[in-house]
């Protein structure tokens, strides 16, 4: 029988507020262990929560980019559960009236357009970090993270393949970074996915047993582990088994999810409404505030991009799918760059030597108003495009402008008519045999004189002019 | 019957308010100094027996003394409140001295912060004297239920002070300071207030922040005043109220000067008396007395109503449920993971949870653990913790209603006057009655205060309860202050060392 998945996505996502959730202590990442605490997010006796304002827009702002509806009316309710790295030991969350629900993402596979439903979103603290060293017979606690502001964002169960979630988590993520309301860095924890994934007859509408899966560190491992999953529930339903619903962990390096040792099994959190917080009630005006401050987002930027620029949709979807390369692209055809070259070189040699190196574009050498100076050189036919991979590898490396690096190095493009001849003279001189083959009509020849003139002038002879004046004095 | 008190008589300051003290003081009659030394004179002569404080702050309140002394000397004007001796219940949170709660699980722990009310008043230049005794973590209705020790009622050794302010309301009725903080969840200011003869008044919920008070009931607690007439009750709360940023459930209101309502009489005052709040199980001398006091307030001038308060029967089973619910998740931070008491013979986590919780919180407090964690539990949540809330709700309305009739609710504040020590520890149904007339204020979120209004043929005093709208102290206190002036009979003192009455 074959069988179709049914997946929804959990997305967990450190919000970048100055401050935690409920205290004032900093929530930027990075500090030495239990450096950014105090008696609040500690939990110590007769400390009270007070809400972060800005969090609270953070995730009204997310709801409104995800199409959602914002509850003029919400709560937060305390989750009640034991452990050393939630020193009150329950998480203030919100429970049966989110901030903002019913929203929508439309994804995007192989040209077919697709809507992921958004059940909720939500606002909680994070909790802290258990550390375990190793050989000792105890354990210690970090709790810099306790209380930093959390929104999760809950996807309704339908995407059907693990390229669909894939495409769901690149799309949110890009989302969320155009609003600046979360840097996003699986890395540091800061985007933390969790998916459930069930199978059913195809053509079925019934749901089946879900399996919810964690611990998943990259976009791609969310991929991976979807599809390590479905294949191990498929086998399983079609020797006639049953899919046992249960909490599974990714092992990134084996390759396999396996049964969590599991606390969650038949856990009663006993929810009730946080009594030291009064609730969040957000009125009409304070929505419409935050809509004035929705930037514009990937959607939008695709199709202003195709009008105002007037390069390929392709070439806009994948400038666009991250805010800081369209931020850079946009940059550099404003400070003079021919929009379609622009696009070239940034979805081409700049992604290159990113990847290559590790290199965050915010961390890129290169300005855009630099590499919009190299593209001019190239279009004044200062440099020759070919010259021009050499200079943007040193940009990269060093930082300096392309006219410096053009002059330090003598790339300027030869341009000369009468230099240019003397060199072309000496060639013909020295090369007699091709030059008999061309003019006895084997005129392919001429490439191999071209070339060697470019040799000669180590590349920087206008390949257009040596082609020409060439031609002319072998006639 | 009424005999003068005898050291107030020969001006043992310790025996004076805080508004006579601070005349006195300010007039040069009486040093602040030795202000501070007699109410230390009382602790040391009374203590031992009525075991009202936890710890004591003696050298610096010393030496905070010397500095009013020393202004005073120079002729300065002293603040109302300024070198004036004052009792923290130990659930407050102090940098001096260990934070208890009067529970094990605290023992030894020291706040690293001060909570915003004792900050206020320290800013106001009081003289904490130290911290008082009460029922572990505030669950209790005698202060037997402390870890550390069982205080005495001063009228009677041999009775509790009531609880779980007890701590608090021994002090002051035993001279042993001028004035205490109490807390109150669903009457432990006013209770012990009663049963030692002294002034409880509880706020209105969000009218002094919470920040700092170690959390019984998130949704119920409220710092008070205990003091030894009205208008130090007024002036504490001059001093203590107002929203604080670092409690989002205090509210935003003006603070009024809470004197300026003690001068007027009664006339177009209109006070209901609730019949359900004058039944079966209230003593006769109680009743006696309040009716008497309720018949000087007509002759005050107040227009009496008869009125009936439907739900007042359900008030015990909702507190249970909804305090308890709360308390369950507000304890779940005593750990032993990051302070206080840890269990030391533990092999993992989840054996240090047990056994540090098993050993470290009492019996009540388990009980009431236990109970609220059945009724928030899945499957139970909607018979019990939601339809408290609802019920909740119908205590609300009924008060509602009422307050469209009157301007007060008068009754009584406990049932009966102070019990004997260990009378009730056995049968805790028996012991959670002891707060029928006080809870509904806590759940309606309304203002009360206990004012003494009598004795028992066996000398223990008796309180009067008057109930406002939220945010009403100042009607509660003008009727208190009026009341208290149109008496008829002089306040007594206790029998601790044969002086007083008996």
């Amino acid at each position: 029988m074959s069988y179709e998945a049914v997946i929804g996505l959990e997305v967990h996502v450190e919000l970048l507020t100055r401050s935690k959730m409920f205290c004032r202590c900093s929530a930027e990442f990075g500090a030495p262990p239990n450096s950014r605490v105090c008696p609040v997010c500690l939990g110590m006796p007769g400390v009270l929560p007070v809400i972060n304002k800005r969090a609270v827009e953070f995730v009204i702002m997310t709801g409104l980019a995800l199409n959602c509806r914002i509850s003029d009316y919400s709560k937060l309710d305390r989750k009640n559960y034991f452990y050393p790295d939630l020193p009150k030991n329950y998480q203030i969350s919100q429970y049966d009236l989110p901030i903002a629900l019913d929203g929508l993402l439309e994804i995007e596979l192989d040209g077919a357009k697709k809507r992921v439903g958004i059940t909720r979103v939500h606002i909680e603290e994070d909790t802290g970090k258990n550390l375990h060293p190793e050989g000792a017979s105890y354990s210690q606690v970090d709790f810099n993270r306790c209380g930093v502001p959390l929104m999760e964002i809950v996807s309704e169960p339908d995407m059907r393949s693990p390229q669909e979630a894939y495409e769901y988590l690149q799309k949110l993520k890009a989302i969320l970074e155009y609003l600046e309301v979360s840097d996003c860095n699986m890395e540091e924890g800061s985007l933390r996915a969790e998916a459930n994934v069930s199978l059913r007859p195809a053509g079925s509408s019934e749901y089946g047993t879900k399996a919810e899966i964690k611990n998943v560190n990259s976009f791609k491992g969310v991929q991976k582990a979807l599809e390590y999953e479905i294949d191990r529930q498929s086998q399983m339903l079609s020797s006639g088994g049953t899919v046992v619903q249960e909490t599974r962990m990714w092992d990134e390096e084996r390759g396999i999810t396996a049964t969590m040792r599991s606390k969650e099994a038949a856990h009663d959190y006993r929810y009730f409404p946080e009594p030291d917080l009064v609730p969040v009630v957000v009125d009409e005006p304070w929505v419409e505030e935050m809509r004035k401050r929705l930037p514009e987002l990937p959607g939008a930027r695709r199709v202003r991009f195709v009008e105002q620029y007037g390069i390929p949709d392709y070439d806009a979807g994948v400038l666009t799918a991250s805010k800081a390369v369209a931020d850079y692209y946009e940059q550099c055809v404003r400070s003079g760059a021919e929009p379609k070259g622009a696009s070239n070189w940034v979805m081409g040699d700049l992604q290159f030597q990113l990847r290559e190196t590790g290199t965050d574009i915010a961390a890129c050498k290169v300005s855009p108003e630099n590499l919009a100076a190299m593209l001019k050189l190239i279009a004044d036919d200062t440099i020759s495009g070919k010259i021009a991979k050499t200079v943007f590898k040193e940009m990269f490396m060093t930082g300096k402008a392309p006219a410096e690096i053009v002059r330090e190095h003598g790339l300027q493009q030869i341009t000369d008519e009468g230099e240019v001849g003397e060199i072309i003279d000496r060639i013909i001189r020295e090369n007699p045999e091709p030059v008999e083959s061309y003019r006895r009509g084997k005129t392919n020849a001429i490439a191999f004189l071209v070339g060697q003139v470019m040799r000669a002038t180590k590349g920087k002879a206008n390949p257009q002019l040596v082609n020409k004046m060439l031609e002319k004095k072998l006639s | 019957m009424a005999k003068q008190d005898t050291h107030s008589g020969s001006r043992d300051p310790s025996a004076l308010t805080a508004h006579e003290l601070h005349d006195i003081m300010q007039r040069g009659e009486v040093k602040c100094t030795e202000l501070v030394r007699a109410v230390f004179a009382r602790i040391e002569r009374f203590d031992a027996r009525v075991k009202a404080f936890l710890c004591l702050f003696r050298e610096t309140a010393l030496e905070q003394a010397e500095r009013v002394d020393e202004k005073l000397a120079r002729g300065e004007e002293i603040g109302p409140l300024e070198g004036i001796p004052v009792a923290l219940k130990d659930i407050l949170c102090t940098l001096e001295g260990e934070t208890t709660c009067a529970s094990r699980i605290l023992k030894g722990f020291r706040a690293p912060y001060e909570a915003t009310v004792v900050e206020k008043l320290r800013r106001a230049g009081a003289i904490f004297v130290g911290k008082t005794n009460l029922d572990e973590f505030a669950m209790g209705s005698s202060t037997e239920n402390s870890a550390f020790q069982v205080t005495a009622n001063p009228w009677d050794l041999t009775c509790v002070p009531g609880g779980s302010s007890g701590g608090s309301a021994a002090a002051v009725a035993a001279d042993e300071t001028i004035l205490a903080l109490g807390s109150d969840t669903g009457g432990s200011i006013r209770q012990p207030a009663t049963l030692c003869g002294i002034v409880g008044l509880k706020p209105t919920y969000g009218r002094i922040s919470r920040y700092g008070l170690l959390a019984f009931a998130s949704s119920l607690d409220q710092i008070g005043p205990m003091t030894k007439d009205v208008e130090d009750a007024a002036l504490l709360m001059n001093v203590m109220s107002g929203q604080d940023p670092r409690d989002s459930t205090s509210v935003n209101l003006p603070v009024p000067d809470f004197t300026s309502a003690l001068t007027q009489d009664l006339p177009g005052i209109r006070l209901g008396v609730p019949q359900e709040y004058f039944g079966e199980g209230i003593d006769d001398a109680v009743r006696e007395s309040v009716e008497n006091a309720i018949d000087i307030m007509r002759q005050s001038g107040a227009e009496i109503v008869q009125l009936s308060l439907p739900h007042t029967e359900y008030a015990i089973p909702v507190y249970y449920i909804v305090a308890s619910a709360e308390a369950s998740a507000n304890l779940a931070r005593y750990d032993g993971v990051r302070y206080g008491f840890r269990a030391a013979d533990a092999d993992d986590v989840i054996s240090m949870y047990e056994k540090t919780r098993r050993h470290g919180f009492g019996s009540e407090v388990k009980r009431r653990i236990m109970l609220g964690t059945y009724a928030l539990s899945s499957g139970y949540y909607d018979a019990y913790y939601l339809k408290a809330q609802k019920v909740r709700t119908l205590f609300r309305k009924d008060f509602e209603e009422a307050f469209a009739r009157c301007d007060a609710v008068i009754a009584p504040t406990s049932p009966t006057p102070a019990f004997r020590i260990g009378e009730k520890t056995d049968d805790s149904l028996k012991m959670y009655l002891s707060d029928v007339f006080t809870i509904s204020a806590n759940l309606a979120g309304l203002t009360a205060i206990s004012v003494p209004c009598g004795y028992s043929r066996e000398g223990l005093p008796i309180g009067v309860q008057i109930m406002a709208k939220p945010f009403d102290e100042l009607t509660v206190l003008r009727i208190a202050g009026a009341y208290e002036r149109n008496r008829g009979f002089a306040l007594r003192k206790p029998p601790l060392d044969g002086e007083g009455t008996e």
